[in-house]
Protein backbone atom coordinates (compact mmCIF):
# COMPACT_ATOMS: atom_id res chain seq x y z
CA UNK A 1 0.00 0.00 0.00
CA UNK A 2 1.46 3.88 -0.85
CA UNK A 3 -0.12 6.73 0.89
CA UNK A 4 0.77 10.13 -0.51
CA UNK A 5 -0.58 13.60 1.28
CA UNK A 6 -1.94 15.65 -1.40
CA UNK A 7 -3.12 18.45 1.34
CA UNK A 8 -3.04 18.74 4.93
CA UNK A 9 -3.93 22.27 5.69
CA UNK A 10 -6.91 22.53 8.01
CA UNK A 11 -10.22 25.34 7.08
CA UNK A 12 -8.87 27.02 4.16
CA UNK A 13 -5.69 26.93 1.71
CA UNK A 14 -3.27 28.95 3.18
CA UNK A 15 -0.54 29.35 0.64
CA UNK A 16 2.83 31.60 0.85
CA UNK A 17 6.26 31.65 2.18
CA UNK A 18 5.37 30.37 5.63
CA UNK A 19 3.78 27.41 4.75
CA UNK A 20 6.05 26.26 2.07
CA UNK A 21 7.62 23.28 3.76
CA UNK A 22 4.51 21.53 4.89
CA UNK A 23 2.32 22.85 2.17
CA UNK A 24 -1.20 25.07 1.86
CA UNK A 25 -3.63 22.74 0.75
CA UNK A 26 -6.47 21.79 2.13
CA UNK A 27 -7.21 18.11 3.34
CA UNK A 28 -6.36 15.11 0.32
CA UNK A 29 -4.61 12.01 0.51
CA UNK A 30 -3.95 9.09 -2.17
CA UNK A 31 -3.82 5.41 -1.43
CA UNK A 32 -2.81 3.26 -3.58
CA UNK A 33 -3.39 -0.19 -2.94
CA UNK A 34 -1.23 -3.89 -3.90
CA UNK A 35 -3.19 -3.96 -7.26
CA UNK A 36 -2.68 0.17 -8.10
CA UNK A 37 -6.49 0.67 -7.08
CA UNK A 38 -7.02 4.25 -6.22
CA UNK A 39 -8.67 5.53 -3.38
CA UNK A 40 -8.36 9.32 -2.16
CA UNK A 41 -9.44 10.18 1.15
CA UNK A 42 -11.33 13.93 0.88
CA UNK A 43 -11.46 16.33 -1.88
CA UNK A 44 -9.43 19.55 -0.36
CA UNK A 45 -8.00 21.84 -2.65
CA UNK A 46 -5.03 19.15 -2.34
CA UNK A 47 -6.90 17.01 -5.01
CA UNK A 48 -6.25 19.33 -8.15
CA UNK A 49 -2.68 18.69 -8.13
CA UNK A 50 -3.27 15.26 -7.95
CA UNK A 51 -5.60 15.22 -10.51
CA UNK A 52 -2.60 16.52 -12.73
CA UNK A 53 -1.15 13.79 -12.29
CA UNK A 54 -4.09 11.38 -13.22
CA UNK A 55 -3.82 12.80 -16.38
CA UNK A 56 -1.24 10.62 -17.52
CA UNK A 57 -2.88 7.07 -16.33
CA UNK A 58 -6.21 7.45 -18.10
CA UNK A 59 -8.91 6.28 -18.20
CA UNK A 60 -9.00 6.54 -14.44
CA UNK A 61 -11.32 4.95 -11.67
CA UNK A 62 -11.23 7.65 -8.75
CA UNK A 63 -12.67 5.82 -5.59
CA UNK A 64 -12.93 8.88 -3.16
CA UNK A 65 -14.03 8.85 0.22
CA UNK A 66 -15.24 12.23 1.71
CA UNK A 67 -15.09 12.16 5.65
CA UNK A 68 -17.37 15.18 5.93
CA UNK A 69 -19.07 18.05 3.94
CA UNK A 70 -17.28 20.92 5.49
CA UNK A 71 -15.64 23.28 2.68
CA UNK A 72 -12.34 21.88 3.10
CA UNK A 73 -12.20 18.57 2.51
CA UNK A 74 -14.43 19.32 -0.72
CA UNK A 75 -13.74 22.33 -2.43
CA UNK A 76 -11.22 20.59 -5.06
CA UNK A 77 -13.88 18.00 -6.25
CA UNK A 78 -15.27 20.74 -8.68
CA UNK A 79 -11.64 20.66 -10.06
CA UNK A 80 -10.74 17.09 -10.36
CA UNK A 81 -9.49 17.33 -14.30
CA UNK A 82 -10.61 13.48 -15.00
CA UNK A 83 -14.07 14.19 -14.05
CA UNK A 84 -14.10 16.25 -17.24
CA UNK A 85 -12.79 13.26 -20.08
CA UNK A 86 -14.64 10.55 -21.52
CA UNK A 87 -14.28 7.19 -20.06
CA UNK A 88 -12.93 7.95 -16.53
CA UNK A 89 -15.00 6.72 -13.32
CA UNK A 90 -15.60 8.88 -10.23
CA UNK A 91 -16.95 6.82 -7.70
CA UNK A 92 -17.88 9.66 -4.56
CA UNK A 93 -18.56 7.74 -0.87
CA UNK A 94 -19.08 9.68 1.79
CA UNK A 95 -22.28 9.58 4.82
CA UNK A 96 -25.95 10.32 4.73
CA UNK A 97 -26.66 13.87 6.14
CA UNK A 98 -29.27 13.82 8.75
CA UNK A 99 -30.41 17.63 8.46
CA UNK A 100 -30.99 17.84 4.73
CA UNK A 101 -31.94 14.40 4.65
CA UNK A 102 -29.56 13.62 1.62
CA UNK A 103 -26.77 11.36 0.62
CA UNK A 104 -23.22 12.26 0.08
CA UNK A 105 -24.43 13.40 -4.00
CA UNK A 106 -25.33 16.65 -2.11
CA UNK A 107 -21.77 17.73 -2.07
CA UNK A 108 -21.31 17.72 -5.60
CA UNK A 109 -24.69 19.40 -6.35
CA UNK A 110 -24.10 21.65 -4.05
CA UNK A 111 -21.27 23.47 -5.79
CA UNK A 112 -22.36 22.72 -9.24
CA UNK A 113 -24.72 24.95 -8.75
CA UNK A 114 -24.63 27.66 -11.85
CA UNK A 115 -23.92 30.62 -9.39
CA UNK A 116 -20.73 29.07 -8.00
CA UNK A 117 -18.91 26.93 -11.16
CA UNK A 118 -19.44 27.16 -14.79
CA UNK A 119 -19.50 23.61 -15.39
CA UNK A 120 -22.96 21.52 -14.53
CA UNK A 121 -22.75 18.33 -13.49
CA UNK A 122 -24.60 16.44 -16.53
CA UNK A 123 -21.72 18.03 -18.68
CA UNK A 124 -18.92 16.22 -16.63
CA UNK A 125 -17.46 13.33 -19.23
CA UNK A 126 -16.51 10.90 -16.72
CA UNK A 127 -18.93 8.13 -15.44
CA UNK A 128 -20.14 9.46 -11.85
CA UNK A 129 -21.64 7.45 -9.16
CA UNK A 130 -22.25 7.82 -5.74
CA UNK A 131 -22.81 5.53 -2.48
CA UNK A 132 -23.85 6.36 0.58
CA UNK A 133 -21.92 4.99 3.56
CA UNK A 134 -23.03 3.85 7.21
CA UNK A 135 -21.29 3.45 10.13
CA UNK A 136 -19.26 0.48 10.67
CA UNK A 137 -20.43 -1.45 7.11
CA UNK A 138 -17.37 -2.09 5.43
CA UNK A 139 -17.17 -1.63 1.71
CA UNK A 140 -14.90 -3.52 -1.03
CA UNK A 141 -12.31 -1.33 -3.27
CA UNK A 142 -10.37 -4.31 -5.40
CA UNK A 143 -8.16 -5.75 -2.66
CA UNK A 144 -9.04 -3.03 0.05
CA UNK A 145 -11.79 -2.95 2.20
CA UNK A 146 -12.74 0.47 3.65
CA UNK A 147 -14.87 0.61 7.38
CA UNK A 148 -16.12 4.02 7.96
CA UNK A 149 -16.90 4.93 11.67
CA UNK A 150 -18.46 7.68 13.14
CA UNK A 151 -16.52 10.31 14.65
CA UNK A 152 -17.23 13.89 16.57
CA UNK A 153 -17.42 16.99 14.64
CA UNK A 154 -19.92 19.74 13.92
CA UNK A 155 -21.45 17.94 11.02
CA UNK A 156 -21.71 13.89 10.34
CA UNK A 157 -18.22 13.08 9.80
CA UNK A 158 -16.47 9.84 8.84
CA UNK A 159 -12.89 7.98 10.16
CA UNK A 160 -12.12 5.75 7.67
CA UNK A 161 -10.01 2.37 8.02
CA UNK A 162 -8.50 0.96 5.06
CA UNK A 163 -7.39 -2.87 5.31
CA UNK A 164 -5.45 -3.88 2.15
CA UNK A 165 -3.46 -7.55 2.61
CA UNK A 166 -2.30 -6.99 5.80
CA UNK A 167 -1.68 -3.20 6.18
CA UNK A 168 -3.95 -0.28 7.91
CA UNK A 169 -3.97 2.66 7.33
CA UNK A 170 -6.90 4.99 9.40
CA UNK A 171 -7.66 8.41 8.68
CA UNK A 172 -9.87 10.64 11.44
CA UNK A 173 -10.84 13.59 8.97
CA UNK A 174 -11.75 15.88 11.65
CA UNK A 175 -12.44 15.15 14.88
CA UNK A 176 -12.74 16.28 18.66
CA UNK A 177 -12.25 14.02 21.74
CA UNK A 178 -15.86 14.12 23.41
CA UNK A 179 -16.86 15.79 26.52
CA UNK A 180 -19.56 15.83 28.89
CA UNK A 181 -22.00 18.61 28.04
CA UNK A 182 -23.08 17.84 32.08
CA UNK A 183 -21.27 19.02 35.15
CA UNK A 184 -20.25 17.61 38.11
CA UNK A 185 -23.54 17.39 40.42
CA UNK A 186 -26.04 17.55 37.31
CA UNK A 187 -28.42 14.80 37.10
CA UNK A 188 -27.37 13.13 33.43
CA UNK A 189 -23.42 13.51 34.48
CA UNK A 190 -22.37 9.96 35.04
CA UNK A 191 -24.78 8.76 32.62
CA UNK A 192 -23.39 11.28 29.77
CA UNK A 193 -19.72 9.99 30.61
CA UNK A 194 -20.80 6.08 30.20
CA UNK A 195 -22.04 6.92 26.96
CA UNK A 196 -18.65 8.58 25.84
CA UNK A 197 -16.28 5.72 27.71
CA UNK A 198 -18.02 3.25 25.12
CA UNK A 199 -17.88 5.53 22.02
CA UNK A 200 -14.28 6.29 22.52
CA UNK A 201 -13.62 2.65 22.98
CA UNK A 202 -15.57 1.86 19.94
CA UNK A 203 -13.18 4.49 18.22
CA UNK A 204 -9.98 2.54 19.71
CA UNK A 205 -10.96 -0.06 18.45
CA UNK A 206 -11.76 0.73 15.09
CA UNK A 207 -8.49 2.31 14.50
CA UNK A 208 -6.68 -1.02 16.79
CA UNK A 209 -3.52 -1.74 15.75
CA UNK A 210 -2.95 0.04 12.08
CA UNK A 211 0.07 0.78 10.56
CA UNK A 212 -0.70 4.28 10.33
CA UNK A 213 -2.72 7.04 11.97
CA UNK A 214 -3.69 10.27 9.97
CA UNK A 215 -5.13 12.25 12.71
CA UNK A 216 -6.74 16.05 13.45
CA UNK A 217 -4.15 17.67 15.76
CA UNK A 218 -5.32 21.71 14.90
CA UNK A 219 -4.66 22.83 18.17
CA UNK A 220 -2.33 23.12 20.46
CA UNK A 221 -3.38 21.80 23.92
CA UNK A 222 -3.31 26.09 24.95
CA UNK A 223 -5.33 27.33 22.51
CA UNK A 224 -7.57 24.02 22.96
CA UNK A 225 -9.64 25.49 25.59
CA UNK A 226 -10.94 28.53 23.29
CA UNK A 227 -11.54 26.03 20.33
CA UNK A 228 -13.86 23.51 22.61
CA UNK A 229 -16.71 22.54 20.43
CA UNK A 230 -15.20 23.60 17.53
CA UNK A 231 -14.15 19.28 16.64
CA UNK A 232 -10.73 19.08 16.76
CA UNK A 233 -8.14 17.49 17.90
CA UNK A 234 -4.63 18.24 18.93
CA UNK A 235 -1.50 17.20 19.24
CA UNK A 236 -1.23 15.95 22.45
CA UNK A 237 -5.18 14.13 21.58
CA UNK A 238 -3.85 12.48 18.67
CA UNK A 239 -1.12 10.97 20.06
CA UNK A 240 -2.61 9.44 23.00
CA UNK A 241 -5.10 8.25 20.42
CA UNK A 242 -2.32 6.65 18.82
CA UNK A 243 -1.59 4.91 21.85
CA UNK A 244 -4.53 3.71 23.03
CA UNK A 245 -5.47 1.97 19.83
CA UNK A 246 -1.57 0.31 18.98
CA UNK A 247 -0.95 2.65 15.77
CA UNK A 248 2.47 2.14 14.45
CA UNK A 249 2.65 5.41 13.13
CA UNK A 250 1.22 8.40 13.54
CA UNK A 251 0.65 11.76 11.51
CA UNK A 252 -0.77 14.73 12.55
CA UNK A 253 -2.49 16.61 10.25
CA UNK A 254 -5.28 19.41 9.59
CA UNK A 255 -2.72 22.79 10.51
CA UNK A 256 -4.05 25.21 11.56
CA UNK A 257 -3.80 27.78 8.38
CA UNK A 258 -1.83 30.51 10.31
CA UNK A 259 0.62 28.33 11.28
CA UNK A 260 3.61 28.85 9.90
CA UNK A 261 6.17 26.14 8.98
CA UNK A 262 8.77 27.27 11.98
CA UNK A 263 5.35 27.78 14.70
CA UNK A 264 4.54 23.96 13.54
CA UNK A 265 7.46 22.45 14.21
CA UNK A 266 8.18 23.70 17.41
CA UNK A 267 4.27 23.24 18.89
CA UNK A 268 5.18 19.68 17.41
CA UNK A 269 8.44 19.42 19.76
CA UNK A 270 6.49 20.97 22.41
CA UNK A 271 4.16 18.21 22.16
CA UNK A 272 6.55 15.49 22.01
CA UNK A 273 8.18 16.92 25.06
CA UNK A 274 5.12 16.14 27.21
CA UNK A 275 4.54 12.34 25.36
CA UNK A 276 8.09 11.07 24.84
CA UNK A 277 8.46 7.78 22.43
CA UNK A 278 7.92 4.87 24.40
CA UNK A 279 9.77 1.86 23.40
CA UNK A 280 7.12 -0.21 20.85
CA UNK A 281 4.93 3.32 21.19
CA UNK A 282 4.11 5.22 18.03
CA UNK A 283 6.07 7.18 15.92
CA UNK A 284 4.89 10.96 15.41
CA UNK A 285 4.89 12.82 12.72
CA UNK A 286 4.14 15.71 11.13
CA UNK A 287 2.11 15.33 7.76
CA UNK A 288 3.62 17.25 4.75
CA UNK A 289 2.02 18.21 1.40
CA UNK A 290 4.47 15.36 -1.20
CA UNK A 291 5.32 12.93 1.50
CA UNK A 292 5.19 9.64 0.31
CA UNK A 293 4.58 6.45 3.10
CA UNK A 294 5.25 2.78 1.63
CA UNK A 295 3.81 0.17 3.80
CA UNK B 1 -60.27 -5.77 14.95
CA UNK B 2 -57.39 -3.32 16.29
CA UNK B 3 -55.19 -3.06 13.16
CA UNK B 4 -54.52 -0.19 10.97
CA UNK B 5 -55.60 -0.30 7.31
CA UNK B 6 -52.11 0.32 4.71
CA UNK B 7 -53.73 3.51 3.72
CA UNK B 8 -54.03 4.65 7.51
CA UNK B 9 -50.08 3.48 7.90
CA UNK B 10 -49.38 5.52 4.91
CA UNK B 11 -50.85 8.63 5.49
CA UNK B 12 -50.45 8.93 8.64
CA UNK B 13 -46.48 8.12 8.34
CA UNK B 14 -46.04 10.84 5.53
CA UNK B 15 -48.26 13.44 7.87
CA UNK B 16 -46.31 13.15 11.36
CA UNK B 17 -42.86 14.09 8.74
CA UNK B 18 -44.49 17.53 8.66
CA UNK B 19 -45.67 17.74 12.37
CA UNK B 20 -44.68 20.43 14.21
CA UNK B 21 -43.19 20.68 17.73
CA UNK B 22 -45.12 22.39 20.85
CA UNK B 23 -45.12 26.37 20.93
CA UNK B 24 -42.66 26.53 23.96
CA UNK B 25 -39.88 24.00 23.04
CA UNK B 26 -39.62 25.46 19.58
CA UNK B 27 -39.68 28.93 20.96
CA UNK B 28 -36.95 27.95 23.42
CA UNK B 29 -35.05 26.15 20.93
CA UNK B 30 -35.60 29.76 18.66
CA UNK B 31 -34.64 31.41 21.61
CA UNK B 32 -30.85 29.03 22.81
CA UNK B 33 -29.63 28.67 18.80
CA UNK B 34 -29.57 32.03 18.67
CA UNK B 35 -26.66 31.94 21.05
CA UNK B 36 -23.40 30.78 19.24
CA UNK B 37 -22.24 29.28 22.88
CA UNK B 38 -25.71 27.95 23.49
CA UNK B 39 -25.20 24.89 26.29
CA UNK B 40 -25.92 21.64 24.93
CA UNK B 41 -27.11 20.17 27.70
CA UNK B 42 -30.14 23.15 27.86
CA UNK B 43 -30.62 22.20 24.39
CA UNK B 44 -31.47 18.26 25.67
CA UNK B 45 -33.38 19.95 28.05
CA UNK B 46 -35.95 21.36 25.74
CA UNK B 47 -36.09 18.17 23.20
CA UNK B 48 -36.42 15.85 25.87
CA UNK B 49 -39.96 17.88 26.74
CA UNK B 50 -41.45 17.53 24.01
CA UNK B 51 -43.04 14.43 22.45
CA UNK B 52 -42.43 15.67 18.73
CA UNK B 53 -38.97 16.86 19.41
CA UNK B 54 -38.36 13.67 21.11
CA UNK B 55 -39.85 11.01 18.50
CA UNK B 56 -38.30 13.09 15.60
CA UNK B 57 -34.62 13.21 16.73
CA UNK B 58 -34.48 9.61 17.79
CA UNK B 59 -36.40 8.23 14.45
CA UNK B 60 -32.91 9.81 13.05
CA UNK B 61 -30.85 8.57 15.01
CA UNK B 62 -32.50 5.35 14.80
CA UNK B 63 -32.96 5.08 10.97
CA UNK B 64 -30.99 2.35 8.80
CA UNK B 65 -28.19 5.54 7.87
CA UNK B 66 -26.87 5.87 11.22
CA UNK B 67 -26.83 1.63 11.84
CA UNK B 68 -26.27 1.99 15.07
CA UNK B 69 -25.27 -1.29 17.19
CA UNK B 70 -28.11 -1.07 19.47
CA UNK B 71 -31.13 0.68 19.52
CA UNK B 72 -31.03 3.98 20.94
CA UNK B 73 -33.40 5.95 23.27
CA UNK B 74 -32.37 8.78 25.11
CA UNK B 75 -31.64 12.09 23.11
CA UNK B 76 -27.79 12.31 25.07
CA UNK B 77 -27.26 9.50 23.13
CA UNK B 78 -28.04 11.37 20.21
CA UNK B 79 -25.74 14.22 20.99
CA UNK B 80 -22.36 11.84 21.81
CA UNK B 81 -23.61 9.59 18.44
CA UNK B 82 -24.29 12.33 15.78
CA UNK B 83 -22.70 15.89 17.89
CA UNK B 84 -24.13 18.64 18.92
CA UNK B 85 -24.43 20.81 16.16
CA UNK B 86 -25.90 18.13 14.71
CA UNK B 87 -28.91 18.06 17.12
CA UNK B 88 -28.85 21.39 17.70
CA UNK B 89 -29.45 22.24 13.45
CA UNK B 90 -32.27 18.90 13.55
CA UNK B 91 -33.77 20.35 16.05
CA UNK B 92 -33.80 24.11 14.17
CA UNK B 93 -35.27 22.19 11.66
CA UNK B 94 -37.97 20.44 13.50
CA UNK B 95 -38.61 24.42 14.80
CA UNK B 96 -38.90 25.39 11.12
CA UNK B 97 -41.74 23.77 10.60
CA UNK B 98 -43.95 25.84 13.04
CA UNK B 99 -45.98 25.07 15.94
CA UNK B 100 -48.73 22.89 16.80
CA UNK B 101 -51.87 24.74 17.16
CA UNK B 102 -52.88 25.30 20.65
CA UNK B 103 -56.64 24.90 19.41
CA UNK B 104 -57.63 21.77 17.53
CA UNK B 105 -60.46 21.22 15.69
CA UNK B 106 -60.52 17.70 17.30
CA UNK B 107 -61.16 19.64 21.23
CA UNK B 108 -58.01 18.11 21.85
CA UNK B 109 -56.28 20.12 24.96
CA UNK B 110 -52.75 19.74 23.83
CA UNK B 111 -51.46 22.11 26.98
CA UNK B 112 -53.02 19.09 28.97
CA UNK B 113 -51.79 16.44 27.31
CA UNK B 114 -48.21 17.79 27.44
CA UNK B 115 -48.46 17.52 30.73
CA UNK B 116 -49.89 14.37 31.49
CA UNK B 117 -47.18 13.08 28.91
CA UNK B 118 -44.63 14.68 31.56
CA UNK B 119 -45.29 13.49 34.41
CA UNK B 120 -45.84 10.05 33.15
CA UNK B 121 -42.22 10.29 32.01
CA UNK B 122 -41.08 11.36 35.42
CA UNK B 123 -43.25 9.27 37.00
CA UNK B 124 -41.80 6.43 34.98
CA UNK B 125 -38.09 7.47 35.79
CA UNK B 126 -39.03 7.10 39.21
CA UNK B 127 -40.02 4.11 39.57
CA UNK B 128 -37.62 2.93 36.84
CA UNK B 129 -34.95 3.89 39.29
CA UNK B 130 -36.33 1.55 41.92
CA UNK B 131 -36.56 -1.82 39.64
CA UNK B 132 -33.05 -3.65 39.01
CA UNK B 133 -32.60 -3.67 35.19
CA UNK B 134 -34.56 -0.56 34.06
CA UNK B 135 -32.64 2.09 32.61
CA UNK B 136 -34.74 5.55 33.77
CA UNK B 137 -34.01 7.55 31.18
CA UNK B 138 -35.40 5.07 28.75
CA UNK B 139 -38.58 4.91 30.83
CA UNK B 140 -38.84 8.70 30.84
CA UNK B 141 -39.01 8.41 26.83
CA UNK B 142 -41.13 5.39 26.95
CA UNK B 143 -43.35 7.81 29.40
CA UNK B 144 -42.82 10.76 26.89
CA UNK B 145 -44.19 8.76 24.10
CA UNK B 146 -46.72 6.75 25.35
CA UNK B 147 -49.63 8.31 24.09
CA UNK B 148 -47.91 9.95 20.79
CA UNK B 149 -50.54 8.31 19.09
CA UNK B 150 -53.08 10.82 20.23
CA UNK B 151 -51.42 13.69 19.36
CA UNK B 152 -51.13 12.16 15.52
CA UNK B 153 -55.31 11.68 15.97
CA UNK B 154 -55.92 15.24 17.04
CA UNK B 155 -53.39 16.80 14.56
CA UNK B 156 -54.46 14.28 11.26
CA UNK B 157 -57.92 12.78 11.90
CA UNK B 158 -59.48 15.34 13.88
CA UNK B 159 -62.72 14.93 13.18
CA UNK B 160 -62.66 10.91 13.73
CA UNK B 161 -60.77 12.04 16.90
CA UNK B 162 -63.39 14.33 18.10
CA UNK B 163 -66.03 11.70 17.78
CA UNK B 164 -64.46 9.59 20.20
CA UNK B 165 -64.05 12.31 22.81
CA UNK B 166 -67.41 12.55 22.16
CA UNK B 167 -68.52 9.04 22.61
CA UNK B 168 -65.84 8.84 25.28
CA UNK B 169 -68.16 11.54 27.13
CA UNK B 170 -71.74 9.81 26.02
CA UNK B 171 -71.28 6.64 26.90
CA UNK B 172 -68.54 7.37 30.26
CA UNK B 173 -65.57 4.76 28.58
CA UNK B 174 -62.20 5.08 28.30
CA UNK B 175 -60.46 6.83 24.97
CA UNK B 176 -59.13 3.94 24.07
CA UNK B 177 -62.44 2.00 23.80
CA UNK B 178 -64.10 4.81 21.99
CA UNK B 179 -61.42 5.45 19.95
CA UNK B 180 -61.62 1.70 18.63
CA UNK B 181 -65.20 1.90 17.92
CA UNK B 182 -65.03 5.50 16.17
CA UNK B 183 -61.85 5.34 14.09
CA UNK B 184 -60.97 1.38 14.04
CA UNK B 185 -57.88 1.60 15.72
CA UNK B 186 -56.58 3.07 19.27
CA UNK B 187 -53.58 5.31 19.70
CA UNK B 188 -51.65 2.81 20.93
CA UNK B 189 -51.63 0.91 17.75
CA UNK B 190 -50.97 4.02 15.91
CA UNK B 191 -47.99 5.20 18.41
CA UNK B 192 -46.30 1.71 18.29
CA UNK B 193 -46.84 1.36 14.64
CA UNK B 194 -44.77 4.75 13.78
CA UNK B 195 -42.64 3.53 16.82
CA UNK B 196 -41.91 0.27 15.00
CA UNK B 197 -41.46 1.95 11.56
CA UNK B 198 -38.87 4.21 12.77
CA UNK B 199 -37.05 1.26 14.31
CA UNK B 200 -37.32 2.88 17.88
CA UNK B 201 -36.57 -0.07 20.21
CA UNK B 202 -38.35 -3.00 20.96
CA UNK B 203 -38.83 -2.44 24.68
CA UNK B 204 -39.91 1.57 23.62
CA UNK B 205 -42.43 0.29 20.82
CA UNK B 206 -43.62 -2.42 22.79
CA UNK B 207 -44.19 0.39 25.95
CA UNK B 208 -46.43 2.52 23.67
CA UNK B 209 -48.21 -0.68 22.07
CA UNK B 210 -49.35 -2.36 25.41
CA UNK B 211 -49.59 0.75 28.00
CA UNK B 212 -53.76 -0.24 28.19
CA UNK B 213 -52.79 -4.12 27.71
CA UNK B 214 -52.80 -5.66 31.08
CA UNK B 215 -51.62 -8.94 29.59
CA UNK B 216 -49.78 -8.74 26.58
CA UNK B 217 -46.76 -6.44 27.87
CA UNK B 218 -43.54 -7.27 29.69
CA UNK B 219 -40.34 -6.36 31.31
CA UNK B 220 -39.52 -3.45 33.96
CA UNK B 221 -40.08 -0.65 31.05
CA UNK B 222 -43.27 -2.04 30.05
CA UNK B 223 -44.32 -1.83 33.76
CA UNK B 224 -43.01 1.18 34.92
CA UNK B 225 -44.77 3.32 32.07
CA UNK B 226 -48.09 1.22 32.60
CA UNK B 227 -47.74 2.25 36.48
CA UNK B 228 -46.61 5.83 35.81
CA UNK B 229 -49.44 6.86 33.33
CA UNK B 230 -52.19 5.37 36.08
CA UNK B 231 -50.86 7.09 38.64
CA UNK B 232 -50.60 10.60 36.62
CA UNK B 233 -53.91 9.92 35.73
CA UNK B 234 -55.38 9.28 39.66
CA UNK B 235 -53.35 12.19 40.63
CA UNK B 236 -54.91 14.46 37.73
CA UNK B 237 -51.62 15.58 36.58
CA UNK B 238 -52.65 16.90 33.20
CA UNK B 239 -55.26 15.27 31.36
CA UNK B 240 -54.33 12.55 28.32
CA UNK B 241 -58.12 12.32 27.62
CA UNK B 242 -58.65 9.21 29.33
CA UNK B 243 -60.33 9.74 32.94
CA UNK B 244 -60.32 6.03 33.61
CA UNK B 245 -57.77 4.67 36.05
CA UNK B 246 -57.23 1.34 35.37
CA UNK B 247 -56.26 -1.13 38.14
CA UNK B 248 -52.85 -2.62 38.07
CA UNK B 249 -52.18 -5.75 36.59
CA UNK B 250 -50.56 -8.36 38.79
CA UNK B 251 -47.18 -8.57 36.47
CA UNK B 252 -47.28 -4.92 37.38
CA UNK B 253 -47.78 -5.04 40.71
CA UNK B 254 -45.47 -7.88 41.41
CA UNK B 255 -42.67 -5.40 40.05
CA UNK B 256 -43.44 -2.84 42.71
CA UNK B 257 -44.87 -4.91 45.67
CA UNK B 258 -48.00 -2.95 46.05
CA UNK B 259 -51.03 -1.49 44.34
CA UNK B 260 -51.47 1.69 42.77
CA UNK B 261 -51.76 3.65 46.03
CA UNK B 262 -49.34 2.19 47.48
CA UNK B 263 -46.77 2.90 45.32
CA UNK B 264 -47.86 6.16 45.51
CA UNK B 265 -47.22 6.41 48.98
CA UNK B 266 -43.69 5.03 48.16
CA UNK B 267 -42.89 7.25 45.59
CA UNK B 268 -43.38 10.87 48.23
CA UNK B 269 -44.03 13.81 47.24
CA UNK B 270 -44.67 13.95 43.65
CA UNK B 271 -45.82 17.74 43.31
CA UNK B 272 -41.86 18.57 41.81
CA UNK B 273 -42.12 16.87 38.94
CA UNK B 274 -45.80 18.25 37.74
CA UNK B 275 -44.03 21.66 39.17
CA UNK B 276 -40.86 21.81 36.90
CA UNK B 277 -42.98 20.16 33.90
CA UNK B 278 -45.10 23.77 34.27
CA UNK B 279 -42.78 25.86 35.07
CA UNK B 280 -41.03 24.78 31.76
CA UNK B 281 -44.20 24.91 29.52
CA UNK B 282 -46.03 27.50 31.61
CA UNK B 283 -49.03 25.23 30.69
CA UNK B 284 -52.12 27.26 31.56
CA UNK B 285 -50.19 30.24 31.01
CA UNK B 286 -51.38 32.63 27.81
CA UNK B 287 -47.48 33.53 26.45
Amino acid sequence: MKIKFWGVRGSIPSPGTNTVKYGGNTTCIEIRTDDNELIILDAGTGIFALSQVLLSEMPVTANVFITHSHWDHIQGLPFFLPMFVHGNTLRLHGAFDPVSGRGIEQIMEVQLQYSYFSVREAEMKARIEYETLMPEQSVRIGSATITPTLLNHPVINFGYRIDCNGKSVFFTGDHEPYCNIYTPGDEGYEEYWMLIEDKEKSIIEAMRGVDVLIADSSFTAEEYPSKKGWGHGTFDSCIAMAKKSGAKLVYCTHHEPTRSDEALEREFEKALLRHPQQDGGPECRLAREGEEILL
Amino acid sequence: MNQISPELEKKLTEAVEKMPAFPKSVQKILELTRNLDCEPKHLVQVIEKDPVMTVKILRVLNSVHCNLPNKITSVNHSVVFLGFNTIKNLALSIASVGILPKYNTAGFDMQQYLLHSLTTAGIAKLLGDKLAGADPMDCYIAGLLHDFGKVVFAQFMPDEFNRALLKRDSENISLHLAERQVIGVDHTVVGSMLAEKWQFPPTLVDCMRNHHSPDAGEGVMWASVYAANQISKKMSFGDGGNHCIEALPPAVRNYFGGDLDEIIASLGDLSKIVEEAQFFFQVGADA
